[in-house]
């Protein structure tokens, strides 16, 4: 499989493009309580995705879930981005796995929904599961890596895999991280230490870094 | 102390006054005139000055040095006014400080006159530390005189009762007005002072001001201004300069170093002046210097001398220990930053040292003025420079200084992200008139040559965004009603403003607090860290980042070794390591003054006048002129040499650290394109050095056009907009713009949010709103402060104009006396490479390596440990 810089994985053999974590009308969501972030990061988020989709033209897309920030973003979601959702799904199946913030799919939308995909070996779900790691691509919990070197530190977006397991990092363009070194991590990767064989897959602008777990630094 | 003067026997008073029959003064009331003669004083005549101004109705700067009496010149037409009951009632007078301790102590020098002349006058202060109960009373009945700061203000005006409060509102006295006005504190400060002139059309304000560079900016800074008249001023009423100080620069028995800040050559000679004065206030320029210089003070402190340290850093409650014991005179000296420039009188001190680059004639002046508060005795003061090019630049400030030159900040236009907090502000306060308000906010000196389309994009800001897509209508915090004027949307917006009120945006701060120490070196500690012990203080989030758990920093004069970091807090254990790890010293935080730089490069081209210099310093120069050229007043001095297999170039603008920073960064991307090869580079104050792995100088030599490419002016066109998207330091500098306009909140009521989660955002929101709306007014907010502030683009543009066409190219074969400092400072000061993502790449690479070469390389961090 492909970890994309932009933040997604293609699985070539099924033309299969994954990304996790939307979180599309985070924007809106924050006006609500009247912290005016940028109306564009729904536009943004799909713009990023339409990149990708042009890049490697798969025939499926499975959102790991979290696409939308909340319940009532679909009332939010305006009719150009649903212009865009539409445009994006044309020619191609579309699968919305569920995840925690949206449970239900907004209204009007096309494409399928379910809560786990099997494929073969491989398992998509939202929220990974411990102990049942084999083949399992998830996302839910935003993966950043911080790593220093000598110029100072970088605190980018991250995959974060072990061999049998790979947590995404967040697609959405406002959407905050967290370091791989939290303890939300361990029930999943263990704690670390000498023999920890975790690999941080960094996002940089043209390409992903591969940089072990250890050599990342807490926050 | 103070006798009143009624204790004085009154024939000796008549005899006085006989004696001196010209001691009349019209606009002094009998009790003023013998309480002053009481104390063998009189008024002074700076002093009568501002009272016959301010009795004439008209606005008016004082400005005076320190000693001068200022603070009673400004209350004096108050205390006058106020002799009289009728005068007394509503609140009369608003006092304004930028230090809630000055406030305090103002308070306390206040109430001597008050209580010897009898005077039934009531004066409180009101800052942050004031109690809700006393709040609450201060607004049903406040005092005659109110003490307080421009947040304070801020709060009381978007209050409903600002309008009674203020209604009979007679004076406004604005100290330290230098170190308010051309700040975003100022700013705000001045939008509030246009909503008080609103209020109390009768106000009358008094501005006390150290010597500054142009007293005409703050004399409009205290009148109203009419948008397209001429500009309004406050009356001028300058006091006499007090004796000259005598400054001295220590001429080092040891070798001057060619680099560094420490000024570890010269402690033996600072210890002895010390011993040898009354007692000595050691300024430094940054919190780093600060530890240092007074660790190294207490390693030879044979005589035990009471030497303390003071800086913004350490606990407050620390700190006020320090100054009683000050104003007590239980100290013999004391290490302090900035944080001792201003205001209070902190006893008797005798002696000013200034460790390091003084970085600007006006800031001297304060410092050195810190030294015996009495006007008719000279200040004493002596400079140390810590490396060879402070030497010339504490030389240029000592000239200016005696000339009394000051460089201090220009006035600017007033930030567009404190308008739409003060637009938030005054709807909180009461619904208001859009255009009424934008003609009060105009009359403000810092905003009149704002225009109604910027206004109205500010108040759009507030109300919704301000985003060209208009999405959120129905969450607006301000509306319009049906009278057309706007109000809030409901009482939580009004709170939310009060917890963000102000302009100080801290940097992200960790509190430090003492542990036990973990277990002996080398055997890592896994149990869980142990929080019990004392907070020392609070140090910058950036610093602890760069530090590995068990590695060793200076921290309230103490040696401690880092814990770990738990949520807010680095815990630390005291070492008994001999000397900390102090990783990357951050360099002097203020630039050079433009002024002094000029002043620099003047001395630069004046070899006739080295022989005022150390002979060691003289000998470098002359040397340098044999080896390569010296710098002039205009040219731009570029050097190229090879030295360990890579190749160097090395420019001296002296325009400062931002200013080279920014250049380095813009001129290592053109550097990149040319194929060129840049690896990195280092700026100090006077020099910025750029290595590559191509031949820059054969290059240049080739074809001497390309050098004139390199430093066109244009590179502040496409790269610098290309740059900026990526900047840190720009991303930094929209964080406070989107925090201080109120994009953002400090704290969420209930929920506090921790800088770095807010930190994330901003960055996100600064890409997507870059991208998607470039001309957004956060935005231009943004630009505004960087022309200025992190980045000082406006400087880097002045010195390219300036150099067009007169670049001088040495091509070396080896490097230069004058560029060994720099050279030096390659190591220690941190290296800015051209992108982040070398540092993945470099990780990367160790992964790679550890592949190839089992087993692996024992977990260490790779900072510094990979080369490439």
């Amino acid at each position: 499989m492909i970890a994309d810089p932009a933040g997604a994985l293609f699985w070539p053999e099924e033309r299969l493009l994954i990304v996790a974590d939307l979180h599309l009308e985070k924007g809106s969501a924050f006006a609500a309580r009247r912290v005016f972030l940028p109306p564009y990061d729904t536009a943004a988020t799909l713009a990023a995705l339409a990149g990708l989709v042009a890049a490697y033209r798969p025939r499926t897309v499975a959102a790991l879930g979290d696409s939308f920030h909340d319940v009532r973003a679909g009332e939010r979601l305006g009719a150009e981005d649903r212009g865009r959702i539409r445009a994006l799904q044309a020619g191609r199946a579309w699968i919305w796995i569920a995840g925690n913030h949206d449970r239900d799919l907004p209204n009007g939308l096309e494409g399928e929904t379910c809560r786990e995909l099997y494929i073969g070996e491989i398992v998509l779900r939202h929220e990974p599961r411990p102990g049942q790691s084999v083949g399992e691509i998830a996302g839910h919990l935003h993966p950043v890596a911080r790593v220093a070197g000598r110029a100072g530190s970088v605190r980018r977006r991250s995959f974060l895999c072990d061999g049998e397991r790979c947590v995404l990092p967040a697609f959405g363009a406002f959407a905050g991280g967290l370091n791989i070194h939290d303890s939300a991590f361990s029930p999943l990767f263990g704690r670390g230490g000498a023999g920890d064989d975790v690999i941080a897959h960094v996002m940089g602008h043209d390409e992903v870094y591969a940089v072990p777990r250890r050599r990342c630094l807490p926050d | 102390m103070s006798r009143g003067w009624w204790s004085w026997p009154p024939a000796r008073k008549l005899i006085a006054v006989q004696v001196e029959p010209e001691d009349s003064f019209p606009n002094l009331p009998g009790r003023f005139e013998r309480w002053f003669s009481a104390r063998g004083w009189r008024p002074r005549a700076h002093q009568l000055d501002l009272l016959a101004r301010a009795k004439a109705g008209e606005n008016a700067l004082l400005i005076a040095p320190t000693g001068a009496g200022k603070t009673l010149a400004g209350f004096l037409p108050s205390l006058v006014d106020l002799e009289r009951p009728e005068a007394r009632g509503d609140l009369h007078t608003l006092y304004i400080s930028p230090l809630k301790a000055l406030a305090v102590d103002v308070k306390r020098n206040l109430e001597t006159p008050i209580a010897d002349m009898g005077l039934r006058i009531r004066v409180e202060t009101r800052t942050g530390d004031t109690s809700a109960s006393k709040r609450q009373r201060q607004r049903r009945d406040p005092p005659d005189i109110l003490l307080t700061t421009p947040e304070q203000l801020a709060l009381l005006l978007a209050s409903a009762d600002a309008q009674t409060l203020f209604g009979g509102l007679r004076r406004i006295v604005f100290d330290e007005l230098h170190a308010l006005a051309s700040s975003k504190r100022g700013d705000l400060l001045s939008l509030g002072f246009a909503r008080l002139r609103a209020i109390a059309p009768d106000l009358r304000a008094i501005g006390l001001s150290a010597t500054v560079r142009d007293p005409d900016e703050l004399r409009r800074w205290l009148a109203p201004q009419a948008s397209g008249g001429p500009p309004n001023m406050a009356a001028l009423v300058t006091a006499t300069a007090g004796a000259p100080a005598e400054i001295s620069i220590l001429d080092t028995k040891a070798e001057l170093p060619w680099a560094g800040h420490t000024a570890r050559h010269a402690l033996a000679e600072i210890y002895a002046e010390i011993k040898a004065a009354h007692m000595t206030l050691i300024f430094v320029n940054t919190r780093a210097q600060a530890e240092f210089v007074f660790q190294e003070l207490w390693r030879r402190n044979d005589d035990a001398l009471a030497i303390a340290l003071h800086h913004g850093s350490l606990d407050v409650a620390q700190r006020r220990r320090v100054e009683e014991a000050m104003a007590a005179g239980r100290l013999k000296a004391v290490v302090c930053t900035s944080t001792l420039d201003l205001g209070i009188d902190w006893g008797d001190v005798d002696l000013v040292i200034n460790v390091g680059a003084p970085k600007g004639a006006s800031r001297l002046a304060q410092r050195i003025g810190r030294a015996n508060h009495r006007l008719d005795e000279p200040s004493r003061a002596l400079l140390v420079p810590a490396n060879r090019f402070e030497m010339l630049e504490c030389r240029a400030a000592v000239e200016a200084a005696r000339e009394g030159v000051q460089d201090t900040a220009r006035a600017r236009a007033g930030g567009l992200d404190v308008l739409c907090q003060h637009i938030l502000g005054m709807a909180c306060a009461a619904p208001f008139d859009a255009d009424a308000l934008f003609l009060e906010i105009a009359s403000a000196e810092p905003y009149s040559g704002l225009t109604k389309e910027t206004f109205d994009s500010a108040l759009a800001f507030v109300a919704t965004g301000g985003y060209a897509l208009a999405a959120y209508e129905r969450y607006a915090k301000i509306r319009r009603m049906k009278d057309g004027r706007w109000r809030i949307a409901n009482g939580r917006v009004a709170q939310s403003y009060r917890m963000n009120v102000g302009t100080i945006v801290e940097a992200d701060m960790l509190k430090v607090r003492l542990v036990r120490g973990g277990g002996e070196a080398g055997r890592a500690y896994t149990g869980p860290l142990r929080r019990a012990g004392r907070v020392l203080g609070e140090i910058e989030e950036s610093f602890i980042e760069m530090l590995a758990p068990k590695d060793t920093f200076l921290f309230g004069g103490e040696i401690l070794a880092l814990q770990g970091v738990v949520e807010d807090e680095a815990l630390a254990a005291r070492s008994h390591a001999e000397a900390p790890k102090i990783p990357s010293y951050a360099g002097g935080k203020f630039p050079l003054s433009t002024y002094l730089a000029m002043r620099v490069r003047a001395l630069l081209a004046t070899p006739a006048d080295w022989k005022t210099l150390p002979k060691q310093v003289a000998q470098w120069l002359e040397l340098q002129r044999r080896r390569s050229a010296l710098p002039t007043r205009d040219d731009l001095l570029i050097e190229t040499f090879p030295r360990g297999g890579r190749f160097y170039l090395v420019c001296y603008p002296f325009e400062g650290r931002l200013a080279h920073q920014t250049l380095g960064m813009l001129l290592t991307r053109r550097m990149e394109r040319a194929g060129m090869k840049p690896i990195g580079f280092v700026a100090n104050d006077y020099a910025l050095c750029v290595w590559s792995l191509s031949d820059i100088g054969t290059l240049c030599v080739e074809r001497p056009a390309r050098l004139d490419e390199l430093f066109a002016e244009d590179m502040l066109g496409d790269d610098l907009e290309q740059w900026l998207r990526e900047a840190a330091m720009m991303k930094r500098t929209f964080r406070n713009c989107a925090i201080i306009a109120g994009l953002i909140e400090r704290n969420f009521p209930g929920r506090e949010k921790t800088g770095r989660q807010v930190r994330i955002s901003t960055d996100l929101i600064y890409n997507v709103l870059l991208q998607h709306e470039p001309d957004h007014i956060l935005l231009r907010a943004a630009r505004a402060d960087a022309a200025t502030g992190l980045l000082d683009i406006e400087r880097l543009g002045q010195m390219l104009a300036r150099a067009r066409g007169k670049i001088i190219h040495k091509a070396l074969d080896r490097l230069s006396p004058l560029a060994a400092p720099i050279m030096l400072e390659i190591g220690r000061e941190s290296v800015y490479g051209e992108a982040q993502d070398a540092i993945l790449a470099e990780a990367a690479e160790e992964l790679a390596e550890e592949v190839m070469a089992e087993p692996a390389i024992a977990a260490q961090r790779g900072r510094g440990a990979v080369r490439r």
